[in-house]
């Protein structure tokens, strides 16, 4: 453990917790957890309802399985994984079901979905398998946030020009109900995540160049 | 009959398309569009599990997990609803096909095997195969319609990543802004194709 000069937490801490959200995010870079990414996005209220599932899932399930590393043999981790994921998937699904009925209606196979969501799997397999439990939560945490940060950009960009509006928020009256917008119907549909996302990495590469692709 | 099969059928593949219209099963899409001919075999996979375990996810469903489904066991168990354990008992089905099917192959297709081998593990967590099975019973399919639809999306989603990597070949001479090289390109080329597929949402069968 490096010294570290803030003194609330130590390098490789800071590092698992914050790198996730442009140096290593897991949706631009690592191409993990792509699908969800995309299908829930058209609206603000159900991306951060997604986001807080799939964050709440993953540390849980960074956390079980770090716990469990030492004693889950190697020829059906797997299966363990997946049992664990799936068990937490199903309670993020029930207190979806029973406090927020019409946003779980909305997000309909998606949040079952989070047992196959790559992030979930992937830093799993890749980190808590290998790391403590309190290294493999901030882990899970900046992840989590990696990918927050990811669907709240897409999700602010197609409900804002596909719909007008921002939390249900109207912002950009439309011309249908007597204001002066026309809605860009391209971004509620699906070619319109594929955009967004890929200008999103165009960005992000921009910047940090150490990220550019060979070919 | 049949004509509802059918239209099922261009349904799943086109209109509905797994990979294009619902983004289910991207993470393998993107990592695994390189080549053709990895993307034919990772195609062949897919629709080989879609179609064994969409149909086998919907008789467990229908007999085991739906409220009042274990009413053939004994009439006092008529009213237990089991339906919230439907995950776990689909990515267990899914998983253990995966297992058997790479079994099976292994021992009386090792050619087969040999060329899918790689991809057949990864299947497990294609969230296409699980997403099959939870849009089965979202739409309350019956056993018919859910073989026409897990054979069906299999072979769309199939499609889609092979006509991608197709198209990943060519861009290699094409000469990209550097931000844009690798997964950037390839997200707005998957917008373009899934812009096309939208113009299947015209067919009225």
């Amino acid at each position: 453990m490096s010294p570290n000069p803030t003194g609330f937490m130590s390098k490789p801490q800071r590092e698992a917790l914050v790198d996730p959200l442009f140096n290593n995010n897991p949706i631009a870079l690592q191409v993990l957890g792509v699908c969800s990414a995309l299908a829930v996005t058209t609206k603000m209220e159900t991306a951060l309802v997604m986001s807080v599932a799939l964050t709440v899932v993953l540390i849980g399930s960074n956390v079980t399985i770090s716990l469990l590393r030492n004693h889950i043999p190697a020829s059906i981790r797997i299966v363990v994984q997946l049992t664990i994921i799936a068990s937490l998937v199903i309670i993020t699904d029930q207190v979806l079901q029973a406090f927020l009925f019409d946003i779980s209606k909305q997000l309909s196979v998606f949040v079952g979905l989070i047992i196959t969501n790559c992030i979930v799997m992937g830093r799993a397999e890749a980190y808590a398998m290998q790391n403590g439990p309190g290294m493999s939560f901030l882990d899970a945490v900046g992840n989590g946030a990696g990918y927050s940060l990811l669907l709240i950009v897409v999700a602010f960009f197609r409900e804002l020009f596909g719909s007008g509006k921002l939390m249900g928020v109207v912002l950009f009256p439309l011309v249908t109900e007597g204001g002066w917008y026309t809605p860009n119907g391209l971004m509620v549909l699906a070619p319109g995540a594929f955009f967004l996302i890929g200008f999103f990495i165009w960005g992000l590469r921009t910047w940090k160049p150490d990220q550019v692709e060979t070919h | 009959m049949l004509e509802s099969m059918l239209s099922l059928a261009v349904k799943a593949i086109f209109v509905e398309n797994m990979a294009l219209a619902f983004f289910l099963g991207m993470c393998s899409f993107l990592a695994v569009s390189k080549k053709v001919e990895t993307a034919i075999g990772l195609g062949a996979a897919v629709i080989f599990v879609l179609s064994i375990t969409c149909p086998l996810n919907q008789l467990l469903y229908n007999f085991l997990l739906q409220e009042g489904a274990l009413a053939w066991v004994s009439p006092s168990l008529a009213t237990v609803d089991l339906s919230f354990l439907s995950f776990l008992t689909f990515i267990g089905t899914i998983a253990a096909m995966v297992q058997i099917v790479e079994m099976t192959l292994d021992k009386y297709l090792p050619a087969l095997y040999a060329s899918l081998g790689i991809f057949l593990p990864l299947i497990a967590v294609n969230c296409a195969i699980l997403g099959a099975s939870l849009f089965m019973v979202e739409r309350d399919y019956g056993f018919g319609e859910s073989i026409v639809y897990g054979v069906g999306s299999g072979i769309g989603w199939a499609l889609a990543v092979i006509a991608l990597a197709a198209l990943r070949e060519k861009m290699r001479y094409s000469n990209i802004p550097p931000g844009l090289r690798g997964l950037g390109i390839t997200f707005i080329l998957t917008g373009l194709m899934a812009i096309g597929f939208m113009a299947f949402a015209g067919i009225q069968l």
